[in-house]
């Protein structure tokens, strides 16, 4: 693999397990607050960590918002845990402020009726084959969340999780993944999914190798 | 496409709230040892919490909790250490205590790969220290811990600390009401009566406190069989099961206590059995 894989660094969190976890798949992270280390690595992660209008403000001024929709625009594959599959959406009403804006959707508090922030694991169940699996696949992954995304484009819904009710646990388009949950707390299957990604990495870089020589 | 939005509602209508409750195996630490070590588990070193809290990942624990018990300054870097080399090794989330009595004390443990830290005596010292911990991390990462003893004469629990021996002075349902007022984000309430009794959990205990806050509570305290997690577990009791001698005297395993439990219509996470 060329290249290291970037992950944001936008406040006071955790990143050691996502780290460990990236390590563990096989991939070379690098944290970082750097908009040139997000233009030359190989993919980004946007862990979750965090509230949206803090992250927001903080990753404008460190130009990190530019940089991350110049990295998804260019195809650089992407990965948004937690808050990072939120901020992927539009309007987020944590903190009344814009996300990336790079998918269709938007952000609000789960519905009241349910224990919030919903703390600890559940089922997600897969929309469509794919990468992860076939239709119908159920998996469990471990939630920390008060928000979700709403209004979302049907054909990037992945994955979805009831939580009193059905929000999009799984996003995907083209190399922009997202997802809900914690990969690296959620297990075995939490690494076989951040595995699945980390192949977008080599496929990207394999393609155009292949185009090269032909 | 029409096609995508009927896929998706087919499924959104299909997919059910899994409502999993969680089995947590407690870890007691003093000197990074574990102070009750396994016997029958064949590990390389049974009284090494990395290798032990390893060992109940693979048995399908839900989460896992380290408790400092000796909680000195001397050692907090020791505590500190265990929990990064946890975490290099174990991705289930992890919840450290005892002897945390600071933002920076949570901020040292965080980072060094907790999930969530447990704040005990030092929250009754001073509960702004819970508000500081939920602005700074989030109220996922706040457990508050209540030791809770039965007083007839207060007609409930009262709060205790140092082990159980010292009166805080305080109600215990009052204490975890202000406390999720605060924004803890879960109650780990253990009854000071039934621990180390194996009678079972204090039920009314636990009825009282998740009758009065909104929060997550893991019952503690008494577990001597599965029953007892059953009982635990019931609808308007705990949300969560925590249990150290049972599972580390290897009475049970973490995966027939799940077994168990699934078979009694409680659901459990069983992805990994």
């Amino acid at each position: 693999m060329s290249g290291r894989v970037a992950v944001i660094d936008y406040g006071a969190g955790n990143l050691r397990s996502m780290c460990r976890a990236l390590t563990t798949i096989g991939v070379d992270p690098v944290v970082t607050t750097s908009p040139a280390t997000v233009a030359m690595a190989c993919a980004v992660v946007l862990p979750g960590v965090g509230a949206a209008g803090a992250s927001m403000t903080r990753m404008k001024e460190l130009g990190l918002t530019a940089a991350l929709r110049t990295a998804i625009a260019e195809g650089t594959p992407f990965l948004g845990v937690c808050l990072g599959m939120q901020l992927l959406f539009g309007h987020q009403d944590e903190g009344n402020v814009e996300g990336l804006g790079v998918l269709p959707g938007r952000v609000r508090r789960l519905s009241p009726g349910v224990k919030i922030p919903q703390i600890g694991w559940n089922r997600v169940r897969l929309v469509e084959a794919g990468p992860l699996g076939h239709a119908g696949d159920d998996h469990d992954a471990y939630f920390v969340h008060s928000f979700i995304a709403e209004g979302v484009d049907p054909a990037d819904i992945a994955g979805l999780t009831r939580y009193g009710e059905v929000f999009p646990s799984i996003v995907m388009r083209e190399s922009v993944w997202g997802v809900q949950f914690h990969p690296e707390k959620s297990g075995d299957w939490g690494l076989e999914l951040l595995r699945t990604w980390g192949a977008l990495i080599h496929a990207r870089h394999a393609a155009p190798v292949a185009a090269a020589s032909a | 496409m029409i096609e995508d939005a009927d896929r998706v509602a087919a499924v959104a209508a299909a997919v059910e709230d899994a409502r999993y409750r969680r089995v947590i195996p407690c870890l007691d630490v003093t000197d990074g040892r574990v102070v009750k070590g396994i016997e029958f588990v064949n590990l390389r070193d049974a009284g090494d919490p990395v290798e032990l809290a390893a060992f109940y990942n693979q048995e399908g624990a839900d989460e896992l909790v380290f408790l400092d018990i000796t909680a000195t300054t001397d050692s907090r870097s020791t505590m500190v250490d265990l929990v990064a080399r946890t975490a290099d090794r174990v991705f289930i989330p992890l919840t450290v205590g005892g002897g945390v009595r600071s933002v920076a004390d949570m901020r040292e443990l965080l980072i060094a790969g907790a999930d969530k830290v447990s704040i005990n005596t030092a929250a009754i010292a001073n509960p702004e220290l819970i508000d500081a911990g939920v602005e700074t991390f989030g109220q996922q990462c706040i457990v508050i811990a209540i030791d809770a003893r039965r007083e007839p004469e207060r007609g409930g629990w009262g709060v205790y600390t140092h082990g159980g021996r010292r009166a805080a002075g305080l109600d215990a349902v009052k204490w975890a009401v202000e406390a999720a007022r605060r924004g803890a984000g879960e109650i780990l309430l253990t009854s000071m009566d039934r621990d180390g009794t194996k009678d079972g959990y204090d039920l009314a205990l636990l009825e009282a406190v998740a009758a009065a806050v909104p929060t997550p509570v893991i019952a503690s305290g008494g577990a001597g069989t599965l029953d007892h997690l059953v009982d635990g577990l019931a609808p308007g009791r705990a949300d969560a099961v925590l249990a150290a001698s049972i599972f580390h005297f290897g009475e049970y395993r973490i995966i027939d206590a799940k077994h168990h439990l699934a078979a009694r219509g409680i659901p459990m996470r069983m992805d990994q059995q």
